[in-house]
């Protein structure tokens, strides 16, 4: 990419997440909207593209009617929960490709309380599946990290501490939805959900929105904010032979995971390696997915999360901070809003804003990665 | 399946044998060799169309395993299966040479699993529909 193709953040914005009784999803995302374009200090008649979405909380270019009706080219998405990540995407490739100058990216949810109930035939499998009890995202995660646990030498202990840095960070966060520390202890003997994971280590579907204003080239140095940039934003889908999620059968031969590719393209395309990162944020649906994350993305080895987690180092203070806002785990999950919270996070950590839970290192590099059914992945890498 | 007493199959696709001896029917890829379980009109490996369905062998190695302590939503679970939840086993099969598959296990007691363990295709009835059968696996003995 030549200089002058340069994409960044200029403006972010966050509507707390948690419960918001007789708030809606659409207009969650509008006043995350307002708050990212008085970030970036321009009004939505300067946005010349916007894309968004969400999984069950409605039409993103709908919020045209709340933010004004301007003529903007609105694209919705609706990947999963790589959905804000697919939205960023597209916006990316527009200003990238000199079609748009000021992007807006949005993207909220509001889901119902408890687990989430996908039917088997949205995702191309018979209703037996759902029937015999084998629709479920949480049985995934478990089935995942047990046979991980197995071949890598994780512990339940490192599980649980993976949740307890994702409370204490959420302690720190006023957007965050589950504020309360709790003790290592605490989370391993809580009520157990799926072997070997317990109530506290799985985050919450829930309720929130986030948006970020991108800016191209010159326009990036006519905005008075610090300018964080997009060096990259790969997207993915599984191939054959990955293990990933509702798959009534999984094939003998293996093949890395769609967040492997993606995250592998994202730092070929900045031009930065895994070892580079300073600060990242990673899909931590529960704390396994975090562990297992660490290194599919490259930021570790295979193994080497036992040793990582159990010393601090993916603290705020330690060598490689994860999940600083309190990630899924604290934040809760509303499917759109997640992959852009993300990148939300990383842009106040690099600028210097993330106040109680600004990290002890200097951020020069920031990478986030989500990941959702039916395997799909979307990774950024950010500097300043 | 050959029927030796009322019951229905939750899915006639899913399960041929007999009732003692159940199979679970996938497909070949005539080009590759990919198994795949449920069978499957192209190959996701290598994208052909020339695919047979085939039966799958009974017996294999637990992959990994979790137990499920709450009950599903229905749908896509059934009402009558979130009335009488039980916890229950799931894990991955892996059917040596083929393909590992996903399915309930009879056994619920995590002390019981462990990685490795030989199970043995059989048929447990739907949770909320005691008159369809649905597969599954349980542990065998080694000497069984």
């Amino acid at each position: 990419m030549s200089a002058g193709d340069d994409v960044a953040v200029v403006g972010v914005g966050i509507h707390v997440f948690g419960r918001h009784d007789g708030v809606t999803g659409l207009e969650m995302g509008a006043i995350a909207a307002r708050r990212a374009l008085a970030d970036a200090g321009i009004t939505w008649q300067d946005v010349d593209f916007a894309a968004g979405g969400s999984d069950a909380a409605g039409n993103a270019d709908t919020s045209v009617s709340i933010l004004g009706l301007t003529g903007v080219p609105f694209i919705n998405v609706k990947n999963g929960c790589a959905t804000g990540g697919s939205a960023l995407t597209t916006a990316h490739a527009m200003l990238v490709s000199g079609a748009a100058d000021l992007a807006l990216v949005v993207g909220f949810d509001k889901h119902p309380r408890g687990a989430f109930n996908p039917l088997p035939e949205d995702w191309g499998i018979g209703s037996w599946y759902g029937e015999t009890g084998l629709m479920l995202t949480t049985q995934f995660f478990a089935l995942k990290i047990r046979r991980y646990m197995e071949e890598h030498g994780i512990t339940e202990s490192t599980l649980a501490k993976v949740a307890a840095k994702a409370f204490a960070n959420g302690a720190r966060n006023e957007n965050a939805w589950r504020r309360t520390p709790l003790s290592e202890q605490e989370i391993l003997s809580s009520r157990m959900v799926n072997h070997p994971l317990t109530q506290y280590m799985f985050c919450s579907p829930g309720e929130g929105a986030v948006a970020l204003v991108l800016a191209r080239s010159r326009r990036i140095r006519e905005l008075a904010r610090v300018p964080v940039y997009l060096r990259s934003v790969a997207f993915r889908t599984r191939r054959f032979g990955s293990f990933e999620v509702f798959s009534p059968s999984i094939p003998i031969e293996s093949a890395p995971s769609a967040t492997t590719e993606a995250a592998a393209a994202a730092f070929e395309e900045a031009g930065i390696g895994p070892g580079d990162v300073d600060v990242a944020q990673i899909q931590d649906t529960e704390s396994g997915a975090e562990v297992m994350h660490l290194a599919e993305t490259g930021l570790c080895e295979h193994g080497e999360q036992e040793s990582l987690i159990q010393s601090g180092g993916t603290e705020l203070h330690g060598r490689l901070p994860i999940n600083t806002d309190g990630g899924c785990l604290a934040c809760g999950e509303p499917i759109g809003a997640s992959g852009l919270r993300q990148v939300h996070e990383v842009v106040l950590q690099m600028r210097g804003d993330a106040g109680e839970r600004q990290v002890a290192k200097h951020c020069r590099v920031g990478f986030t990665q989500v990941y959702g059914a039916p395997g799909v992945s979307a990774c950024t890498v950010l500097t300043v | 399946m050959t029927k030796t007493r009322q019951f229905r199959l939750i899915d006639p696709e899913l399960i041929g044998g007999t009732e003692q001896v159940p199979r679970l029917i996938g497909s070949v890829c005539a080009g590759c060799g990919t198994v795949t379980f449920p069978r499957q009109r192209s190959c996701p490996r290598c994208t052909s169309e020339d695919v047979q369905p085939r039966e799958l062998a009974i017996r294999g190695e637990l992959w990994s395993w979790t137990i499920q302590c709450f009950a599903p939503k229905a749908p896509p679970y059934l009402p009558g299966g979130v009335e009488e939840f039980e916890p229950y086993g799931v894990g991955y099969v892996e059917l040596p040479g083929e393909v590992r598959v996903e399915a309930r296990l009879t056994e619920s007691d995590p002390e019981r699993l462990r990685i490795g363990m030989s199970m043995e295709l059989t048929l447990i009835p739907v949770p909320g529909a005691s008159d369809t059968l649905t597969f599954a696996f349980r542990p065998v003995e080694e000497d069984e």
